[in-house]
């Protein structure tokens, strides 16, 4: 008997950096418990770009929060787990967590005007990263200067001695790459890395980020409102909906293919070009449920122009349609709904 | 860093420049002049001239601030009208009793301050952050001389446990040292409630930035965070405040050093102001200023050390 157990855990061993299964989080607010994400699942394979698309509040900030485990205080989680590596990250004891951060999972995060301690040197903050090597000093600046310098910063030697002030926008997000693939992570999370920068160089850092997950062989997470950055920079992308993964795939079946409605909507107001810079996600019609007080059935009825009657009283199960590309929608479950969303649309117009 | 040392050096000139002006202006509006409380109302008119022309009180004012800037440049701030001795000297013998005072009561009020500060934040809303806010806001609450009447009473007077009187034996160290504890006490007392809430207050704000974030994603151990990362912003408005604070702490030793009868720069002024010894009022109000323009000085300067935005700033 404990052979076969064994032999049923080992295939869990998968090819995935990173395994998030039914994660549901809660933040506690006066008005009530704030449903932030609800069974969220979804996994990024090794030396995968994974992108996550979704509207502001939709619970893509919360998600890496909690894979890394910088939750705010007043989140707690329901359910589910981060598998990392095979183990659940959501198990793990504070001082666990730590070894990981830095070394195996890093982030960079939106403004890089608030990245960096503002009184201590840029050379400062990149030799204390790197706290748990037994290298000297010397050693580690040459490593900071290096990593600078593969990121596009000329002069790293003498830039080492600057501060954050002294540097621009775009130069301090690429300090914060540079940071966090000093120490060859496994997991490179980052959390619209590009939205405060302009369109030149948003693309100079994707260009450049694409170049060095190649050479580094990590994975990474990527956030971002830019669907071209996206359609540019991922493999795989996962569109989220107020707490929800509704719809996932690869990005040339969910770009090409897109099965939800919102998905397609969101596509057909910015199709997807890097050069063209859109500040924001497309504004679609109507309003983002309150996630405090959630409505029954599927989370984007409100809004959704295909909908018909099933979609108020039942929320749709996550199902593969074709390979990896899954979605959460009830057009897509059988022959059947399709007639039946017909009719509706038909009654509808009469 | 240099260039804005020698900015705000500048600007020190001016401000004690103005100051002294102000101060010379303020004294001679004392109401009841030196001539007649020296002499008595039954003076002669010619002992009364006699001692204007001694005191200078014959000439216009602004030749007497002209003439006081000119002596001051030379070390000379006139005699004592009563004992003849150099003002310089009399208000040099008792600076170094206050300066002990001031600088022993902020750096042990501020080293707790800072303490109970960080340790507020770092467990907020704990009962030990809760506890620490109630007592902070009755220190602040309290008068530095109220503080030292009842210190005085309880801990010298009741329990004996310290001296009431004096500043100890001259050359006496650890006898100095146990006359300082209680006005050292009374006056630092206010300040260990204030400084706490403030560092609390400035280090909740930094912990919430992301550049904690950031450095908690590498993994850095917090109290590094804490103390080395946060801090050390944290810490910059405190300093600011600690150097404008020097006034309150010059005005809270006046009090100390009468209750106490401790020699010392309060002391010194209160007695030459009820008998209008003006050139001593002056030259111990002088130094106070003098020690007021140095530490704000001071505060902006290391204010600058610790921040490089202030150091570059135009
Ligand atoms: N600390 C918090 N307390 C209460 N609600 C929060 C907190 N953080 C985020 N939220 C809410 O959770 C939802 C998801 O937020 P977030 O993860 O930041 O979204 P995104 O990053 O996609 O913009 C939003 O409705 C937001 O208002
Ligand atoms: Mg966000």
């Amino acid at each position: 008997m404990p052979d076969l157990l064994q032999s049923e855990v080992l295939p869990e061993t998968s090819d995935n950096v990173l395994d998030i299964r039914d994660l549901s989080i809660n933040y506690g607010t006066p008005r009530g418990e704030l449903q932030a994400l609800r069974h969220v699942s979804m996994s990024i394979g090794k030396k995968k770009i994974v992108g996550i698309v979704g509207e502001s509040g939709c619970g893509k900030s919360t998600l890496i929060s909690a894979i890394i485990r910088l939750m705010a205080s007043n989140a707690t989680v329901q359910s589910g787990e981060i598998l990392f590596k095979d183990q659940d990250l959501l198990g793990l004891k504070e001082k666990q967590m730590r070894a990981l951060r830095g070394i195996d999972i890093s982030m960079v995060f939106q403004d890089p005007m608030q990245t960096h301690n503002p009184v201590l040197t840029i050379g400062r903050q990149m030799v204390d990263i790197q706290y748990r090597d037994k290298l000297s000093k010397a050693n580690k600046k040459k490593r900071a200067a290096g990593m600078l310098a593969l990121v596009g910063i000329p002069d790293p030697e003498a830039r080492l001695n600057q501060y954050p002030y002294e540097f621009s926008g775009g130069m301090r997000q690429r300090i914060a790459i540079a940071m966090a693939l000093m120490a060859k992570p496994d997991l490179l999370i980052a959390d619209e890395p590009t939205t405060a920068l302009d369109a030149t160089l948003e693309v100079q850092i994707i260009k450049r980020l694409e170049e060095l997950q190649d050479e580094i062989g990590c994975s990474i997470l990527f956030i971002s409102h830019h669907l071209g950055v996206i359609a540019e920079l991922c493999d795989e992308v996962v569109v989220m909906y107020a707490g929800e993964v509704i719809e996932q795939g690869s990005v040339r079946d969910v770009f090409h293919n897109p099965a939800h409605p919102y998905t397609a909507a969101l596509l057909k107001c910015d199709p997807g070009h890097i050069k063209e810079k859109t500040r924001n996600l497309p504004t679609i019609p109507g309003e983002v449920p309150d996630l405090v007080d959630l409505p029954s059935g599927c989370i984007y009825q409100q809004r959704c122009t295909k909908g018909f009657a099933r979609c108020q009283s039942e929320r749709p199960a996550f199902r593969q349609i074709n390979g990896s590309h899954g979605v959460a929608c009830h057009l897509t479950e059988t022959d059947l709904s399709k007639e039946t969303s017909q009719q509706n649309e038909e009654g509808i117009t009469s | 860093m240099l260039s804005y040392i020698l900015r705000r050096l500048g600007l020190a000139m001016v401000i004690t420049v103005l100051a002294v002006t102000l101060l010379f202006l303020i004294i001679h509006m004392i109401p009841g002049d030196p001539v007649s409380t020296m002499l008595g109302p039954r003076a002669s008119p010619e002992l009364r001239a006699a001692l204007e022309e001694r005191m200078g009180l014959n000439r216009p004012l602004f030749v007497q601030i002209g003439l006081f800037f000119f002596n001051m440049l030379n070390g000379d701030l006139g005699t004592d009208v009563f004992s003849n001795r150099q003002v310089t000297d009399i208000v040099l013998g008792q600076l170094p009793y206050t300066l002990t005072l001031i600088l022993s009561s902020i750096t042990w009020s501020a080293t707790l301050g800072i303490t109970l500060g960080c340790y507020s934040a770092a467990n907020r809303n704990s009962l030990a952050d809760r506890l620490t806010g109630i007592l902070s806001v009755s220190m602040i609450a309290v008068p530095a001389f109220v503080v030292s009447l009842y210190s005085l009473l309880i801990f010298a007077v009741n329990l004996k446990w310290f001296p009431a009187i004096g500043a100890g034996e001259p050359g006496n160290f650890s006898d100095q040292l146990w006359h300082l504890v209680l006005p050292s006490l009374a006056i630092g007392l206010s300040w260990v409630g204030y400084i706490a809430r403030l560092v609390r207050a400035s280090m909740l704000e930094i912990m919430g930035e992301g550049h904690v974030r950031t450095a908690r994603s590498f993994g850095l151990p917090e109290r590094w965070i804490t103390y080395s990362y946060a801090l050390r912003l944290a810490i910059l408005p405190t300093v600011t405040v600690i150097g404008v604070g020097m006034g309150f702490l010059l005005s809270a030793a006046v009090f100390t050093e009468i209750v106490f009868s401790r020699p010392g720069l309060g002391k010194l002024v209160i007695d030459s102001i009820t008998t209008r010894n003006y050139p001593v009022v002056m030259g111990a109000v002088l130094f106070s200023t003098l020690i007021f323009v140095a530490s704000t000085t001071l505060a902006d300067i290391v204010n600058a050390v610790l921040d490089p935005r202030v150091r570059s700033s135009k």
